[in-house]
């Protein structure tokens, strides 16, 4: 009867409160420098120390650099907030991953990338797309800055369980149609706001054939549909992915851990309370026309003149914002930046796709290109195999690891009035930077947009 | 925690669905490292222009409209779990936001925080925007204890669901942390009990 996500979490309910919350124990928090420091803080005032140590795990991402990363951060602020991190953690005894550590980079990146992420284990982190660790059969969810205080404080949230949601994609995608295709129309047929309330299991035979790094982007924009987060059986790729990882299970440990991770797939009786199936073959390659996810189509459509989900004043904003109007195409329009990079991208396996397109050929003259690696070890690994070489032979440039243009903490961010390809998550107004303008698409998309100058279509070019 | 009880106020409307934390408070203002301070910058960019004028069309540079309510179109909050969203909007003076459903982390965060997150149906919302396009000085009234939500102006009352322990909270003005750290015994009787993988 129980799906994956009951499992997981009715294994971690601590005590059940009257009025339906429900204490429920973390096994692993991710902590940065924007979200955290007003929670060490409030531990401070109240003179308390951290419960457990040893299942915190911190890195700087939102506001390094990706340029020049050896030297002090230029931009006061930032430095501040980062340097507060790293003395919080020191006075706090939690085990950072700073600027210039070899582990350092997006917290989605290396919690995976180092074996931190595991199936049947909960985790969170004071940023949304902690929904990205979902990929491994996880239950990770973003949380408040109070929150990350009661977790550093207790080990412990305060929660009513969320609801249960099935969405299934099923057959084979068309050729140049990546997880973040099959997740931006996701998006598009439930809007921003259609997964409130739930967590979502993603199933079906196109999810099962992703990659980790498929998944990750999956689950990564669980809350772009304003779910609670998302989630995808444990199976062998699951297990292949996180074997030999440096804090991986070993010997007798991951024998018995493995057994455990295989009782964790939802019941085939079980029962969700929403319910949702779409076959990969019908999925474009996707974009956005808007300025919030839910706003996308495909890349040869034209931008509806009329919504079941976003209304009518909503979508004169956005065209006002964006500079395009409704019922035109987007195919063919000339666009200013490429931003590859995010938690939600920037996994070496993006890195690849993007750069197996870019090879030998140069980015449009009229086009700035930007890579931004999901970690250091991700960048190690990207240039072991000479990817940087084929970015910047082709005129991107390859930085340092970090948020970066995502967000536009940083210095990375899109002048006003422009139009950036990016393959991150979210096109909301200003959010890489004031004025920006985003149109969210997979890395091939970004690629073969950054060498047409354009936004085109990736099936013509494969 | 500062408690929510009774409040009778004025309201300011913002009839724009999908209202991300972005907006709220762009991520260029996150990098302070107090909780003060943010309603300075609540909504920064639609509030003024890139030479930082107001913009005289936002509602906020708009003396008809003020009060402790802010009404605000579906799916408010959605994006970014960013606290400071929530910090912004009660240091800007805003005690209540009313809309007909919350994105789930903003919701948590306002209650974390002493604003209440108070959810109508569509109909309530769109009756509460034509009441101040028609009067900006119509008051409305929460009663949190008596869960209802009152148009003094047309006299309509309607009922707001919010789950006993955070009401409890908010009336009392009690945080979440104190609680949690009452059930610690459980908390390390869970741990003992427990089988890791």
């Amino acid at each position: 009867m129980p799906t994956l996500f009951d499992k997981v979490w009715d294994a971690h309910v601590v005590t059940e409160v009257p009025g339906g919350n429900q204490v429920l124990y973390i096994d692993k928090h991710l902590i940065h420098e924007v979200t955290s420091p007003q929670a060490f803080n409030g531990l401070r005032e109240r003179g308390l120390p951290l419960f457990r140590t040893d299942r915190i795990v911190a890195t700087a991402d939102h506001n390094v650099p990706t340029k020049d990363q050896h030297k002090p951060i230029a931009e006061p602020l930032s430095r501040k907030q980062v340097n507060m991190l790293t003395t919080n953690c020191e006075e706090f005894g939690v085990e950072l991953y700073g600027l210039g550590h070899p582990y350092q980079g997006i917290v989605h990146v290396i919690g995976p990338e180092l074996g931190i992420t595991r199936p049947g284990i909960t985790m969170v982190c004071g940023d949304s797309h902690t929904s990205t660790h979902g990929a491994f059969g996880a239950i990770a969810f973003g949380i408040g800055t109070s929150q990350v205080e009661q977790v550093m404080a207790t080990q412990c949230v305060l929660m009513s369980k969320p609801k249960k949601m099935r969405i299934n994609i099923e057959g084979e995608p068309q050729p140049g149609v990546t997880a973040k295709d099959l997740i931006l129309y996701v998006i598009a047929q439930l809007g921003t706001g259609g997964g409130t309330g739930h967590f979502v299991e993603y199933a079906g035979s196109a999810v099962r054939n992703l990659s980790m790094e498929g998944r990750m982007t999956i689950c990564n924009m669980s809350i772009e549909m304003g779910a609670r987060g998302g989630l995808i059986a444990p199976d062998e790729t699951t297990f292949e992915y996180i074997k030999g990882r440096e804090f991986a299970p070993e010997g007798e440990e991951w024998d018995a851990a493995v057994d455990y991770w295989r009782t964790l797939p939802t019941d085939a009786d079980a029962v969700f309370d929403q319910e949702y199936t779409y076959r990969a073959e019908d999925i474009p390659p996707m974009i956005t026309y808007g300025t919030n996810p839910g706003m996308g189509m495909g890349v040869t459509e034209t931008i509806p003149t009329k919504s079941e989900i976003h209304g009518d004043a909503t979508l004169k904003k956005a065209m006002e914002y964006m500079g395009l109007e409704l019922g035109n195409k987007m195919e063919g329009m000339p666009i200013d930046y490429v931003f590859i990079g995010s938690c939600t991208n920037s996994r070496v396996e993006d890195l690849r796709l993007a750069a197996a397109l870019i090879k030998g050929k140069q980015i449009h003259e009229n086009v700035t290109g930007i890579v931004v690696p999901g970690s250091q070890q991700v960048a190690k690994q990207a240039i072991a195999e000479g990817l940087d070489k084929v970015y910047t032979d082709a005129g991107f440039e390859f930085r340092g690891a970090g948020c970066s243009a995502c967000l536009g903490m940083n210095e990375d961010k899109i002048p006003a009035g422009r139009y950036c390809v990016s393959t991150s998550n979210r096109n909301f107004e200003g959010r890489q930077g004031p004025g920006a303008r985003t149109i969210l698409a997979s890395p091939l998309t970004a690629a073969a947009a950054a060498v047409a100058g354009k936004i085109v279509d990736v099936r013509g070019m494969a | 925690m500062k408690p929510l009880k009774t409040l009778t106020s004025t309201a300011v409307p913002l009839p724009i669905e999908d209202i991300d934390t972005d907006q709220i408070i762009p991520a260029r203002f996150l990098k302070s490292v107090t909780r003060d301070g943010f309603g300075d910058n609540l909504f920064r960019d639609w509030r003024y222009d890139k030479l930082e004028h107001p913009r005289p069309d936002f509602v906020l540079n708009n003396p008809t409209y003020s009060g402790e309510i802010l009404v605000a179109g579906a799916n408010f909050g959605c994006g970014s779990s960013r606290e400071h969203a929530a910090w912004a909007l009660a240091d800007y003076g805003f005690r209540v936001v009313v809309s007909s459903y919350f994105a789930d982390i903003f919701r948590g965060n306002a209650l974390n925080n002493g604003l209440l997150p108070l959810i109508v149906s569509p109909e309530v919302l769109d009756e509460t925007f034509r009441t101040i396009e028609a009067k900006p000085a119509a008051r409305f009234t929460v009663d949190l204890e008596a869960q209802t939500f009152k148009n003094e102006e047309t006299g309509t009352v309607t009922g707001f669901e919010i789950d006993e322990y955070k009401k409890t909270c908010l009336l009392n003005g009690y945080d979440d942390i104190d609680f949690l750290l009452s059930q610690q015994d459980k908390i390390e009787a869970y741990e003992s009990n427990r089988v890791e993988h």
